[in-house]
């Protein structure tokens, strides 16, 4: 076990990686003398050469096409994508051409490559460099999709997504990456499998990210014996340990950054409505952000994503009374 | 050696069978023209007529290691490549028999012992995927080439550019190919590009870039040689633009009404097929009768190829659910 900063967790994943297996490679904007925006390929460039960590010019299309081509013939590139917004000129690449190449070859061709893109709001970067948008992914069979909550996640699952034979989108909520936390380097995590951070009785917490911390306080200022649990793989999610949980709790709640509408959140929200239906205390029901864009003022930003006093309220109703809370900007007459 | 590869070797060398191989391309179009208007496959296609002499070129030039990322009209460079028609046309009427068992269909077809990707149907989508592949040599010291071949609209595409730019600094083993047929969709190049000579563009990635007659064999082998040497010694990649011109409509859906008077009359003079038939006859390798014979052998062949798909059967309903991810 060591204490590291989440960022230096992906430092360490991605040269452990690259130490063991010489077809890795990094490139995006940055990544290499500057050592990344993020300082998340700090010594990259010194330790393994300019063969294997480039900097690229400002061409997400570009350089997510050329990680598509060169997974698919030997090599297993990881790119860098500053702020997933900047995926969206390159959505082409990963949904349309990465996630399809082995369905079109007829299982001849893998496409081991891994989109790595900070998200998420909380650091006053305004509209366009605040959100999460994983949601752009879900309905892309072919792709897997991760969302790191910790240091030790972002260790473990850089390497297993890397290491996937499949492409890998991981988004990392930028407001972790000075965080530190415990990495065990032995700890394997596997894609596809949520991580229980918290045994409860009372109701399921299911969430992700740099929700998983929120919740975390939400469920120590409640006093409600809460399960928690950090989805960690978006798609494909884990729905035993959900199920799981949420037959022993009778509860579920899915938190998430993103705002309300069209949310990963409802896919379990349905899923386990449909599943355990007759078994359940409560409807199923989810915390979100509001359907408007991340506002820049500080006041706002913090409103804006689920906090932990709303959570923690919405936790203690929901118990209680048994009904679906109100979102707080229902409450305050706001939508 | 595989069927396919020893189809691939035939056209490298022997230009009889390479002229027989154009033969095919033309037939196959021709005839599962006539199954879509008939209305015998589903979907769309877009056909290659016109533009064989390319396709023939690049399966001469490259290796079967090299990689080859083309585009939805793309039934030509697969058979040139190798494909044999029977897993062209099993693909392009889903079955399985076809290079893709049937989940590809027209617009997607491959085969990796000859080099070739899955066809893209996203214009310009494979232009940095072909960068890739050169990327992926580069990293593991292999002297194959990667090969993106589109169309002339595909050049007013991002991709295009960012792909030709990353090629151009990082010295990839890249040749982009633009297949300059006159038309991107429906829309005449010189209403959508201010300016004729498209492999200008590279210029501006100070990348080595010429055009080359692509009605004619032999320039257009040239051309890619050239490229090819050079991308395999390190010199990095090359923009060729091969004049051509689209003898069909778009798609299946485009009678081709916006061509000007004359237009197509005037390009079908310099038709490829009939370009290298007289260089073949000039030369003594054919005749009038062995060309005749040519023809109509090929005619039936590909009648009986139709005859096989059609009997091939469809792929199973479980088969739909495999191939999503490696485990």
């Amino acid at each position: 076990m060591a204490a590291m900063q989440f960022r230096q967790a992906i430092v360490n994943a991605l040269a452990d990686e690259m130490r063991s297996d010489p077809t890795v490679m990094l490139f995006g904007e940055d990544v290499a003398e500057a050592e990344g925006p993020f300082k998340t390929s700090e010594g990259l460039l010194a330790e393994f050469g300019p063969v294997r960590v480039r900097d690229t010019p400002i061409s997400e299309m570009g350089f997510t096409g050329a990680a598509v081509g060169a997974a698919i013939l030997g090599a297993k590139p990881v790119v860098e994508i500053m702020f997933i917004e900047f995926l969206g000129v390159a959505l082409d690449q990963v949904v349309t051409e990465a996630a399809k190449m082995r369905y079109l070859s007829n299982g001849k061709l893998s496409v081991p490559m891994v989109v790595r893109a900070s998200c998420g709001s909380g650091l006053g970067f305004g509209s366009q460099h605040s959100q999460t948008l994983e949601n752009w992914f879900t309905a892309t069979p072919g792709l897997k999709l991760i969302m790191l909550s910790d240091a030790q996640a972002a260790y473990s699952l850089t390497r297993a997504a890397i290491q996937d034979p499949d492409p890998v989108v991981i988004l990392e909520p930028r407001i972790l990456y000075a965080k530190r936390g415990e990495v065990d380097k032995n700890l394997k995590i596997e894609i596809g499998k949520a991580r229980v951070l918290r045994d409860g009785t009372d109701i399921t917490i299911v969430t992700s990210g740099q929700m998983v911390d929120v919740c975390r306080a939400a469920i120590e200022e409640s006093g409600v014996n809460a399960a928690l649990i950090d989805l960690a793989t978006i798609i494909p999610w884990d729905r035993v340990t959900v199920l799981n949980s949420v037959k022993k709790t009778g509860r579920l709640v899915v938190v998430e950054e993103a705002p309300l509408s069209g949310g990963w959140g409802s896919e379990i929200v349905a899923a386990t409505t449909s599943a355990l239906f007759s078994e359940l205390k409560a409807a199923p029901f989810r915390i979100t952000s509001p359907d408007i864009p991340v506002p820049y003022s500080g006041p706002l930003e913090t409103r804006y994503i689920p906090t932990k006093d709303d959570v923690a309220r919405q936790l203690k109703e929901v118990i209680a009374t048994g009904k679906t809370p109100k979102t707080w900007w229902e409450m305050e007459g706001l939508k | 050696m595989s069927i396919q590869l020893e189809r691939r070797k035939a056209v490298q060398t022997d230009e009889v069978a390479g002229y027989e191989r154009m033969l095919e391309i033309r037939e196959f179009e021709n005839q599962i023209n006539g199954l879509f208007a008939a209305g015998l496959i589903r979907g769309t296609t877009h056909l290659c007529l016109g533009q064989e002499a390319l396709d023939i070129a690049l399966a001469a030039e490259l290796r079967p290691t090299d990689t080859v990322m083309a585009t939805y009209r793309g039934h030509g460079i697969a058979l040139a490549l190798g494909l044999t028609p029977e897993s062209v046309l099993g693909e392009i009427m889903g079955k399985t028999i076809g290079c893709c068992g049937g989940v590809g269909g027209s617009m997607h077809l491959a085969d990796m012992t000859l080099g070739l990707l899955p066809t893209s149907a996203i214009v310009g989508g494979g232009i940095p995927i072909a960068a890739g592949a050169g990327l992926a040599y580069q990293l593991l010291g292999q002297d194959n080439v990667g090969v993106a071949v589109f169309g002339d609209g595909a050049t007013n595409i991002g991709a295009f550019h960012e792909g030709l730019n990353l090629a151009a600094i990082w010295k990839l083993p890249v040749i982009f190919i633009c297949d300059n047929n006159v038309y991107g969709e429906y829309s005449r190049i010189d209403k959508t590009t201010p300016l004729e000579d498209l492999h200008m563009r590279a210029d501006s990635y100070k990348m080595a870039h010429y055009a080359v007659d692509g009605m004619d064999v032999h320039a257009t082998r040239k051309g890619i040689k050239e490229a090819v040497d050079r991308a395999r010694s390190g010199g990095g990649p090359t923009l060729i633009e091969a004049k051509t011109y689209r003898f069909a409509g778009h798609s299946r859906a485009d009678k081709a009404l916006y061509r000007p008077e004359g237009e197509l009359e005037k390009w079908m003079e310099r038709d490829p097929i009939k370009l290298t038939e007289e260089d073949l006859v000039k030369r003594g390798l054919l005749d009038s009768a062995k060309i005749e014979k040519m023809r109509a052998d090929m005619t039936k062949t590909i009648e009986g190829v139709v005859a096989t798909c059609q009997a091939a059967p469809d792929p199973t309903v479980a088969s739909m659910f495999e191939n999503v991810f490696t485990k």
